[in-house]
């Protein structure tokens, strides 16, 4: 199962190694959350109308839903993945992770429900403050932001007490 | 600023920006971070491939930097230090994650591995960025202003100098693995 898996800190340098490209080529730090909020501005758009999602503040000027470096960033880590899980041959469908499963049961509606709720929330949180794991906390880590680094360790503090409170009793291998 | 290595602009941006979130997807797949397994058993501190392979990133790409600014071939991207909205979107952050089980480039890359639950939270994710764009103006007025330094560094906070910051960094780091690499033996043989 560990098969595909290359060592951890082979994996962190590379990206610390693309991190250093991306700003040194494109001028651009290594960021996800704004792609998806672009990605529900199209979407948006079929709901809202061209006009409604031109009038949103948001959308006019922090996250255009249009295709640019951003949003095919997002899109090509899709296709990265996509193709590295096919030729390594771990693709496989799942809708219930294991861990998940030995602490909520096998049912998948109440996975799928729980994992709704969590994008809702995470995202949320990634537009408040301005950055998720990727923009804040690698490319903004690197550059010693101060918004970066409270984002960092308040993210983890939040989810080792969310962790421990919902899956503490799973076993502990 | 321009700066001399940054050929890439225009059109070819939106080139880049494929190649470069490839290999990024490419890198979280055979980095074991898109299982959820992974990503809630680091919070659990069962599991440190989260870690390892975030600090590594912060430490080799920041010497990086450090080096390419030094030489004026990078600009900083720094994001305000709105710190009641940091803490706040952090705080949700943390809850989303575990729930979710991936964080959003995680997530991304885990639909591409077959995760049903990483796509359904997708669609979790663009209703929240929706509601968040339905907010933004009041958030605008009321969240992001209060606790605002700007676009502050940590070593703009201090007299120390740039290098030792990062000269701080590389040590933090290698404390913090060392002790992550006890920790695990020490699981592995338990008295």
């Amino acid at each position: 199962m560990k098969t595909h898996r290359w060592n951890p800190y082979l994996v962190g340098a590379l990206i610390g190694v693309l991190s250093i490209l991306t700003f040194a080529l494109a001028d651009k730090p290594i960021g996800i959350s704004t792609g998806i909020a672009q990605a529900a501005g199209a979407c948006a758009l079929p709901v809202l109308g061209a006009d409604g999602v031109t009038a949103n503040t948001y959308w006019a000027k922090k996250a255009v839903p249009a295709w640019d470096y951003g949003s095919l960033f997002v899109l090509g880590s899709f296709f990265g993945a996509l193709v590295s899980s096919l030729m390594s041959g771990s693709f496989k469908l799942e809708s219930v992770p294991s861990l998940w499963r030995e602490r909520f049961g096998p049912s998948v509606g109440k996975r799928l429900f729980a994992a709704f709720i969590g994008g809702v929330v995470i995202i949320f949180g990634a537009r408040l403050a301005d950055g998720c794991t990727s923009g804040h906390g690698i490319s903004g880590s690197l550059q010693l932001a101060v918004s970066s680094w409270t984002f960092f360790i308040a993210m983890f503090i939040s989810g080792i007490v969310t962790a421990f409170l919902l899956f503490r009793s799973t076993s502990k291998s | 600023m321009h700066t001399p290595l940054a050929f890439i602009t225009g059109s070819s941006l939106l080139w880049a920006g494929l190649l470069f979130g490839f290999i990024f997807g490419v890198l979280l797949h055979r980095g074991g971070v898109t299982d959820f397994n992974v990503i809630v058993k680091q919070f659990l501190f069962r599991d440190f491939t989260v870690l390892k392979v975030m600090f590594t990133a912060i430490v080799v790409g920041g010497v990086g930097l450090f080096i390419l600014h030094g030489q004026e071939l990078s600009n900083w991207h720094i994001k305000p230090a709105t710190m009641l909205a940091v803490v706040l979107g952090a705080v949700l952050f943390g809850i989303g994650m575990v729930i979710y089980g991936y964080c959003p480039g995680t997530g991304i890359a885990a639909i591409a591995t077959g995760k049903l639950d990483a796509l359904v939270g997708f669609l979790g994710m663009l209703v929240g960025a929706a509601a968040y764009a339905l907010c933004y103006d009041w958030i605008a007025a009321n969240i992001l202003p209060v606790a605002d330094l700007g676009k502050k560094r940590l070593p703009e906070l201090t007299t120390l100098p740039e290098w030792a910051w990062y000269a701080g960094l590389v040590v933090l780091a290698a404390v913090v693995f060392a002790l992550v690499a006890r920790f695990e033996k020490s699981r592995s043989q338990p008295s």
